[in-house]
């Protein structure tokens, strides 16, 4: 009767550490996503999302956003470089709650050059960061300014 | 999900809308006036051949029904791209789209 019990405990114990692991595992790497993303700041992101934070900024990056956006939900950015070696494109919007929009990795063959509209809380500078294989991080930023309301002029 | 590609001087040029409220969780309920929960994509991957071609991962201040326009080398008219988005709670869409 004891010999069953600690075997049964056993066994126990072994099921619970492997549901555990199973549980834990995707949430490791969902966390290193999250962290970068939920970041409230600018800095915050920057480490969440590549190992340093210095950026040089540069010409070869062509970011296309509008002056004036109408309405801040739906503002159209393109982003374009020159830079080879192009390993990521991300775009900030410095005064979002949440300053990282988003990232997109460029596998080997795919243009450097992307479209995605964004959503601006205010007028502010938006920043492009194009990422190189071998880590350097460049930069460019622009304003665009938010008409609250739509109503332009 | 709406995809249109197409070859245009030897490159596939993908141009795609998603159908998602991409909720960011400060909005209010008009209504009730609850908090409407935070429900984004955060990843929206398409592959080409077996390869990846793309991958975006996406915050919050990516607009409602997010549009993406990229473009690749190496397809060819009548391949099959397979797109596949991932969201905050775990919903995802898998769809396919022959190159034209």
């Amino acid at each position: 009767m004891l010999e069953n019990r600690r075997k049964i405990l056993k066994r126990f114990v072994g099921l619970t550490a492997i549901m555990g692991a199973v549980l834990v595992m995707p949430k490791l790497a969902f966390a290193k996503w999250s962290k970068a993303f939920d970041a409230e700041t600018t800095d915050e992101a920057m480490t969440g999302l590549f190992d340093n934070t210095e950026t040089t900024p540069s010409d070869k990056i062509f970011l296309k956003v509008p002056e004036i956006a109408e309405n801040g939900a739906v503002v159209p950015v393109n982003v374009k470089t020159d830079i080879e070696n192009v390993k990521s494109i991300s775009i900030v919007a410095f005064k979002n709650p949440q300053p990282l929009a988003c990232s997109f990795t460029i596998p080997e063959g795919t243009d450097s050059d992307v479209s995605i509209r964004i959503r601006l809380f205010e007028t502010m500078d938006v920043q492009a960061i194009v990422e190189t294989h071998d880590g350097k991080l460049f930069s460019v930023q622009k304003e665009v300014k938010v008409t609250i309301g739509g109503c332009g002029g | 999900m709406k995809v249109k590609a197409k070859v245009k001087n030897d490159k596939v040029k993908v141009k795609l809308l998603v159908k998602h409220p991409m909720d960011t969780g400060l909005q209010k309920d008009k209504k009730s006036g609850d908090l409407i929960p935070a429900k984004y994509i955060h990843e929206l991957s398409c592959t080409h051949d077996g390869k990846t071609v793309f991958l975006a991962t996406f915050g919050r201040a990516v607009s409602k029904n997010p549009y993406l326009a990229f473009s690749f080398s190496g397809g060819k008219k009548g391949d099959t791209l397979s797109l596949k988005w991932v969201d905050s709670m775990g919903d995802t869409e898998e769809f396919e789209a022959v190159i034209k």
